[in-house]
């Protein structure tokens, strides 16, 4: 069955995952369900203790079985130690099938593909994943279907009962004897645990991993003590150095800062940019050097940013200092400067990954955005993009908020070089689906700038503003003049894995890899 | 040309392409490693056979580790190859055989 984004959904993917194709970005507006709950072990005798001497007898006391579906988050991005020091201790007791359903999945978890191969895990479910476990899911290695999910979809899928969390493993770089949970004031800060919130309130059990034990009670706490089950002590939960990095030093490439100032004369000619407008932009070179163009501008203009949303960097928390942005909500912090200014400033505030981003809570901060700056693997001459799927077939990104804060935003800004190495990031059809073009504004790239033709409204206001638009069709053969046209990746026939939209719908399928042949 | 020795232009670098060209055993024996075989394996190859025979090569054993470059880059990595196996790194046929 085709769906709104033009993909073939297999029947046999609907049938096996009882899913709807994707019908649009608002299709399920108003819909009905009822919430899913846990089935929870009351603790009402003070006397007991909720600390375990280690993973294992967490795990014993959890009654870990053969079958069951484990949650982990990634605030300890390529730092985290968690994911790989409870499935060890999985496979060393023999127990088999089990289901990870993880925030997002990166690199720093490689030494897990052993387990996908000899059948300790058979599902994954993720914002997406890199490095080996990418390569696992692409050539066939797992047994089920991998579900990628964007950060509001995660949510989503696990309120409305989709998912079912039996045990959640939960990293905290503080946390006290009773489960209290921090994400400053350890060894090891992450700054939020935004993510890591719908775990604790939908997991049958839950444990509180730290290797900082803080004296009772442990609060503000970022996840509450009547959460959790069990508290488990350990040497390290993460590489404190991959966790946070300090901030990046601001780009230097010609080409970023040029696509970076684009975007900055883009933002401030359209009718958003006003007195209290709210923003959301990634940590990648060009949306930095952004924001810091942006600043300047808002500081001799006297514009002051209502709300700064997101995963946050130092820029954006310099900003907040300087009293140009009012209120920053973060659900990730991607350096030391972001966790400092969460640590200090009572404007810089921790939310929930269902407050940023879940489509199916009564309203979400991505509706609230005015701006959205994002980066994109592939966007096609649709403004589909794919920040999943590498052009070479393999699964090598994540969705994270992508297609969240593109259908919440009133104007959704991708940026991306024209041309990476010989691979051109305009192209006729991206390999993957992973947000649909109804929801992508405007595409600025270091040859020109597309704006999408359902945005009538921006390319009217931009007439008389001296940037180099053309269409995305001009764009795109420009890319191809320079590389040639690229030829669609040989796949084999088994699917492997589905982009879920964020509302559970299929937005595209993603399939093994083959061998190269030449033909 | 005869390739007369074995011989070698360009880098590992990302956007380049290394090309070693070595005496052959009565023909083109290509091998073609790439970062964006998929993609574009087809026309790197069509555009490494299309420079060896315009320079005329007929008998070699060549191995190109591609790194995403241009097809500019191809041919000029393998028309420098070639050249070098002979010895010839001066006085370059500019806009006759080489374009």
């Amino acid at each position: 069955m085709i769906n709104a984004v033009g993909r073939e959904i297999p029947q046999e993917i609907l049938d096996a995952t009882g899913k709807k194709v994707y019908e649009g970005a608002y299709a399920y507006d108003n819909y009905e369900y009822t919430k899913a709950a846990p089935t929870v072990h009351a603790v009402c005798d003070p006397k007991r203790s909720k600390l375990v001497e280690n993973i294992h007898e967490a795990l014993v006391k959890c009654g870990i079985r053969d079958g069951m579906t484990l949650s982990f988050h990634h605030h300890f991005r390529e730092g985290d130690y968690v994911v790989n020091m409870v499935m060890e201790e999985i496979h060393n007791m023999g127990i088999k099938d089990i289901t990870i359903c993880a925030s997002s999945l990166g690199k720093a978890h490689d030494p897990i593909v052993p387990y996908i191969e000899d059948g300790t895990i058979v599902g994954i479910q993720s914002s997406g994943v890199r490095g080996k476990i990418g390569e696992a899911i692409s050539t066939g290695k797992l047994r089920d279907l991998a579900i990628m999910r964007s950060h509001g979809g995660r949510v989503r899928a696990i309120e409305s009962g989709e998912v079912h969390i039996d045990i959640a493993f939960i990293g905290a770089p503080t946390c006290d004897e009773y489960g209290n949970m921090r994400a400053v004031g350890g060894k090891s800060d992450c700054g939020v645990l935004s993510y890591a919130m719908v775990d604790a309130e939908y997991a049958d059990k839950v444990v509180a991993i730290t290797d900082c034990l803080v004296p009772f009670p442990n609060i503000p706490a970022s996840i509450s003590m009547v959460h959790v089950d069990y508290v488990c002590v350990v040497d390290e939960i993460g590489n404190p150095a991959k966790i946070a990095t300090g901030a990046a030093k601001p780009t230097t490439d010609v080409r970023k800062l040029m696509m970076a100032e684009y975007c900055t004369q883009f933002v401030i000619h359209t009718p958003y940019f006003k007195e209290g407008f709210s923003y959301q932009t990634g940590a990648g070179g060009a949306s930095i050097a952004s924001a810091i163009s942006l600043g300047k501008i808002m500081e001799e203009r006297g514009i002051h940013m209502g709300l700064g949303l997101g995963g946050i960097t130092t820029p954006l928390s310099d900003l907040l200092a300087k009293g140009l942005i009012r209120k920053i909500v973060d659900t990730q912090d991607f350096d030391l400067g972001a966790i400092e200014s969460i640590k200090n400033n009572p404007n810089h505030i921790e939310i929930s990954a269902s407050e940023y981003a879940n489509p199916f809570n009564k309203g979400a901060y991505v509706n609230k955005l005015d701006f959205v700056i994002l980066a994109s693997l592939e966007v096609d001459v649709n403004f589909n993009c794919n920040v999943v799927v590498g052009s070479d077939g393999v699964i090598t990104g994540a969705q994270g908020g992508h297609p969240d804060t593109a259908a919440g935003a009133k104007c959704t800004i991708v940026i991306a070089p024209l041309l990476q190495g010989r691979i051109p990031a305009i192209c006729t059809n991206v390999t993957t689906v992973t947000t649909p073009g109804e929801t992508v504004d405007v595409v600025i790239t270091d040859y020109g700038i597309a704006i999408n033709p359902r945005r009538q409204d921006l390319i009217e206001c931009m007439k008389g503003v001296n940037l180099p638009f053309c269409t995305i069709e001009e764009l795109r053969d420009k890319a191809y003049a320079m590389t040639g046209e690229p030829d669609p990746v040989q796949f084999g026939d088994r699917i492997v894995g589905i982009i879920e939209g964020r509302d559970g719908t299929i937005m595209d399928v993603v399939r093994e890899i083959k061998p190269y042949e030449f033909k | 040309m005869e390739i007369k020795k074995a011989a070698m232009a360009g880098t590992l670098e990302s956007s380049d392409a290394q090309v070693t060209v070595e005496p052959g055993s009565g023909s083109i024996d290509l091998t073609i490693e790439s970062s964006v075989i998929h993609q574009f394996g087809r026309q790197i190859r069509a555009t490494v056979l299309e420079t060896l025979d315009r320079l005329e090569v007929r008998d070699a054993k060549v191995t190109v580790v591609d790194k995403g470059a241009l097809d500019c880059t191809l041919k000029a990595r393998v028309e420098c190859a070639v050249y070098r196996s002979n010895d010839i790194t001066e006085n370059l046929p500019w806009g006759g055989v080489i374009r």
